[in-house]
């Protein structure tokens, strides 16, 4: 059980996949204008990722290795994904219409995303069991809606800052997200895996 | 060898496993959307101003399909065209829609108006006006940071370089959107085909707005004692003009000449006619 905890607390905070392995850069900056789409971005990625990630551990560790294919795991990763957001866009917009009208135009930005394909690589390459890689995803999904509910609240406040004009806008967001990078780092060597 | 044919076989399975399950789930899952939506949608002008109440261009064409409660003619910047448009597709009836104009109630420009401090904060009308009801002694004025211009969704204000708003009537399309940003409340809706206007917003009495600004309306009644139709009444300290008696019954307006501070002026007219032959 604490074997567990660690991980999840390590990928939420210490292995920050935003702050610390900087990956999913591009709707961490996107979509942190305002808290609530933040959010919901937060979520869905959370989603997408635990769900998407398990299907990969499958399919790496009953395809890939007995074939002795593990050389294709990025191709075939890439395909997975993508093609099962599509299919979770349709299933929502069926089955489940107002999760769709929060989540529905973030999911097709999320489909060749980094950290979606990033999660589940770091998995495979870590030899985590299937329980252990989905609170592995957890925990990376969590850090990565904690890094952008982060992000958007002090961004809001910035908007109210006197910035100087050549830093204005995405300037200066990347030089909040580098300090609150560094803030994370100190948190860096807390657990070890 | 048998690697390179192994792995053929396997992207290639992928590709038709996924391929197969997601054209089932397009057809198992498909939503139905009802086609007139997106026809009224491709009827109204999509500039997403927000005039009919609702979230958007399409969010109105969704309401307006779909509930019999919703008028068709909740449309403003698209007008009689559109509200008759959509009233065909949705096979409701469209009482006509009023044209009108956005007009700013201020003339209080730079060197008119009397500064109360210097204001060096956001350039935007809301932010100045949290900071003691802005920059100017006259609290009713035109604060001039172009909030109202940064929010046109059809472009049609500049912000002029006296510190007051312009709208270009040939763009305006009512929409009202600037009126609802304005902090100060200053701007107003004109009805198309309006004789006069009211350049003033002050309820101050006559000598603190004289005081504040040299264009300000002081509450005289120079221009109601003037106008034959009774169409102006002074309330609160500022002549406001009834606009439909106006445009019904009047010609030639005589209450604009006797105006101290010309706070009451004729509408320049040829944008009018230009608009109301259109």
């Amino acid at each position: 059980m604490a074997e567990y905890l660690t991980l999840f607390i390590s990928a939420v905070i210490v292995n920050n996949f935003v702050l610390t392995r900087f990956l999913g850069l591009c709707i961490f900056f996107g979509v942190s204008k305002n808290l609530s789409a933040s959010l919901g971005m937060g979520m869905a990625v959370t989603a997408v990722i635990t769900l998407s990630s398990t299907l990969a551990w499958l399919v790496y560790n009953l395809v890939l290795v007995p074939l002795h294919l593990t050389f294709l795991t990025t191709v075939v990763f890439v395909v997975l994904i993508a093609s099962f957001v599509q299919l979770l866009e349709m299933v929502t917009k069926k089955f489940t219409p107002a999760l769709y009208n929060m989540w529905g135009i973030y999911l097709l930005l999320i489909a060749t995303n980094c950290v979606v394909l990033g999660v589940p690589l770091i998995n495979v390459e870590s030899n985590f069991s299937l329980a252990k890689s989905v609170v592995h995803t957890i925990g990376a999904g969590v850090g990565f809606a904690v890094a952008i509910t982060l992000m958007a609240s002090l961004r809001e406040k910035l908007i109210l800052a006197d910035v100087p004009k050549p830093l204005e806008g995405l300037g200066v967001a990347f030089i909040l997200a580098g300090m609150l990078a560094l803030s994370f780092l100190g948190f860096s060597g807390m657990i070890a895996i | 060898m048998q690697t390179a044919l192994l792995v053929l076989t396997v992207m290639l399975l992928t590709g038709i496993v996924f391929g197969f399950i997601l054209a089932y789930a397009n057809k198992k899952f498909a939503v139905e959307v009802n086609p007139l939506i997106h026809l009224v949608e491709d009827a109204l002008p999509k500039g997403q101003c927000g005039a009919c109440g609702y979230a958007g261009c399409a969010a109105y064409a969704e309401a307006v399909v779909l509930n019999p409660d919703v008028p068709p003619n909740l449309c403003v910047p698209g007008k009689g065209p559109v509200a008759d448009v959509v009233a065909e597709l949705t096979g409701k009836t469209a009482p006509p829609v009023e044209p009108r104009i956005a007009h700013i109630r201020c003339a209080g420009s730079m060197g008119k108006a009397v500064a109360k401090y210097q204001y060096f904060g956001v350039e935007d009308c809301v932010a100045a006006n949290l900071l003691q009801g802005g920059q100017k002694s006259c609290i009713y004025g035109c604060l001039g940071f172009g909030t109202c211009v940064k929010n046109c969704p059809f472009g049609a204000m500049t912000l002029l370089p006296e510190g007051l708003p312009y709208v270009d009537p040939e763009k305006c399309t009512g929409c009202g959107k600037c009126e609802t940003v304005c902090p100060k409340n200053v701007i107003e809706m004109l009805p198309l085909g309006a004789k006069v206007s009211v350049n003033c917003n002050s309820k101050d009495k006559g000598a603190v707005a004289k005081k504040n600004c040299s264009a300000a309306c002081l509450g005289c009644g120079l221009c109601k004692k003037n106008c034959p139709h009774d169409a102006i009444t002074i309330v609160n300290n500022l002549a406001t003009v009834d606009h439909k008696i106006c445009i019904e019954k009047c010609d030639n307006p005589t209450c604009i000449a006797k105006c101290p501070t010309k706070a009451i002026e004729a509408v320049v007219k040829e944008h009018v006619v230009e608009k109301v032959a259109v």
